[in-house]
């Protein structure tokens, strides 16, 4: 039986060594689901050399400048990838960490925008997660900007969005267009289920892919080395998702 | 063995150092907060005061704030963690009563780094195009002018808090303040006006003459009052000493949903002291 954390895991996993987008050397992962984390996990365990910052980690931080020193290291372009979610995502990308409403969160108030408007332009490449795949948190256009999709020529901006994984799909963003194409719709999904789902716009193949389990060797790895790793920091997840309760 | 301690300052001295309306900065739930000074300002009933999250805020903010202590928050965002949305902050934010200025993490380093260089302003990368950007008037952007071509890069004032508040592991005779790696910490310290400290325990020797605990120690120079907390981050964890109590947090998160349940949360824990009017 395979948990839907786990075809996340590795499908983000896949997001991360893609071969045509710029190489993860260094990724950091911040105030984000511990699925991220598994997935970055999951590719250090299958061998990549890959070197993680993981930001909430109690045990094992990285940074010894505090926590400015992550700042800093992504303004030199140090850092290449960092995932980004959204209490809203809209179609070109835009991230609403703020909320609803009028600014500054007048309807629904989210907690704010972490380093988003900094991370999102000074990455290589962002991977957008967001498990909630509605029309609520997918609109046409969010209420507020905590960091934009795309930025007007001449604005210094090193990447964008790679991908939006959600717990329904998997988008690809094209920078250019500033639209998403959708890519695979995990089992129990098609195309229509997807499009209802969804508050944007986007784009769509004439078959939409179902996004692959994962690999034996890769189950294997998560529910053995990558739990190990994780279990500290994330202990409800690692017994929800792997059965695993750490040592008292 | 120790020595007999200085004659520090109890935690409900230094806190009466801070005026209503002072501008107060506070390192966030996991970057050693202390809870102990925010309870000394919540005991005597301080106004006005205007927060700065450094970089973001946590579960100190969020007593204060429903404590009616706090007039504004300056952050780049706020909340409980795994417990959730900061119940009294979105509560206070409904309700206009208190003043938000949203920031970007690396925005509110920046200020304070140049604050710390004695510097007027400094450039950050990113945020054109944010909607944080468009809410703040006291941020510009110009073009670099080392740049070639157009290049628009933002500038941020120097920001120097009048106080900043945090819970260190140790602190010296000469008033020398070790916290570890924590260096954020540091760079407050060295912008604001004042930095208040609480810590678990006095050091009977100097902290700046061991290579070993000198980095990760703020020379006694930035350090405006030093008071013994046993615990004073709790419930947040502190360094490798002792870990955040979730469970703590998470019956806070459920009593502060509503103000009823809040003053009454905040009774039992003030221990029967009197109360905040």
């Amino acid at each position: 039986m395979i948990q839907p954390e786990e075809r996340l895991a590795a499908a983000l996993a896949a997001l991360i060594l893609d071969p045509a987008a710029p190489p993860a050397r260094h990724i950091a992962v911040g105030a984000a689901s511990p699925i991220p984390a598994a997935a970055c996990w999951l590719v250090k365990k299958q061998g990549h050399p890959v070197r993680l910052s993981l930001l909430h980690k109690r045990h094992g931080n990285p940074f010894t400048e505090g926590s400015r020193e992550l700042f800093d290291l992504t303004g030199q372009g140090r850092i290449d990838l960092f995932f980004l979610g959204g209490g809203q995502i809209d179609g070109q990308a835009n991230i609403n960490l703020i909320g609803t409403g009028d600014w500054p969160g007048q309807g629904t108030r989210f907690p704010g925008s972490f380093g988003s408007a900094f991370m999102y332009f000074m990455t290589p490449r962002t991977i957008l997660f967001r498990e909630e795949h509605s029309p609520r948190v997918l609109v046409p256009q969010v209420d507020n900007i905590s960091a934009p999709g795309v930025s007007a020529p001449g604005v210094f901006r090193r990447g964008t969005a790679q991908a939006l994984v959600t717990g329904k799909s998997l988008f690809r963003f094209d920078p250019a267009t500033a639209r998403f194409t959708l890519a695979s719709a995990h089992p129990g999904e098609d195309a229509a289920s997807i499009r209802a789902a969804t508050g944007f716009d986007y784009d769509e193949p004439a078959q939409v892919a179902v996004t692959p389990d994962p690999t034996p060797e890769q189950l294997a790895l998560l529910r053995g080395p990558v739990c190990d790793e994780m279990l500290e920091t994330y202990p409800e997840f690692c017994a929800r998702v792997f059965a695993r309760k750490a040592a008292a | 063995m120790t020595t007999a301690p200085p004659a520090w300052p109890s935690v409900e001295e230094l806190a009466a150092r801070i005026p209503d309306g002072a501008m107060v900065a506070l390192p966030p739930d996991n970057s050693l907060p202390s809870v102990a000074l925010a309870k000394a300002l919540i005991r005597r009933g301080a106004r006005g005061l205007r927060l700065l999250g450094v970089p973001v805020s946590g579960f100190a903010t969020d007593l204060l704030i429903g404590a009616g202590c706090v007039a504004e928050l300056q952050t780049s965002a706020i909340s409980l963690g795994e417990a959730g949305f900061a119940p009294r902050f979105t509560a206070a934010l409904k309700e206009g009563r208190i003043r938000v200025q949203d920031a970007t993490c690396p925005a509110i380093h920046t200020m304070l780094q140049a604050a710390e260089k004695g510097v007027p302003f400094m450039p950050l990368r990113g945020l054109i195009g944010s909607d944080i950007l468009a809410n703040r008037p006291d941020w510009r952007v110009i073009d670099n002018p080392f740049a070639e071509s157009g290049d628009p890069i933002v500038l941020l004032p120097a920001l120097s808090p009048d106080f900043c508040l945090f819970h260190a592991v140790m602190a010296d005779r000469e008033g020398n303040v070790w916290l570890g790696r924590r260096r954020e910490c540091a760079t407050l310290a060295h912008a604001s006006r004042e930095a208040l400290v609480t810590v678990e325990r006095f050091f009977d020797g100097n902290l700046l003459e061991d290579e070993r605990t000198a980095p990760g120690t703020i020379s006694a120079t930035y350090i405006g009052g030093v008071a013994l907390a046993g615990r004073g981050a709790q419930p947040v964890a502190l360094l490798d000493e002792y870990g955040f109590d979730a469970g703590y947090v998470a019956a806070y998160a459920r009593a502060a949903k509503t103000q009823e349940g809040f003053d009454n949360w905040l009774a039992v824990e003030l221990g029967g002291s009197e109360k905040a009017a």
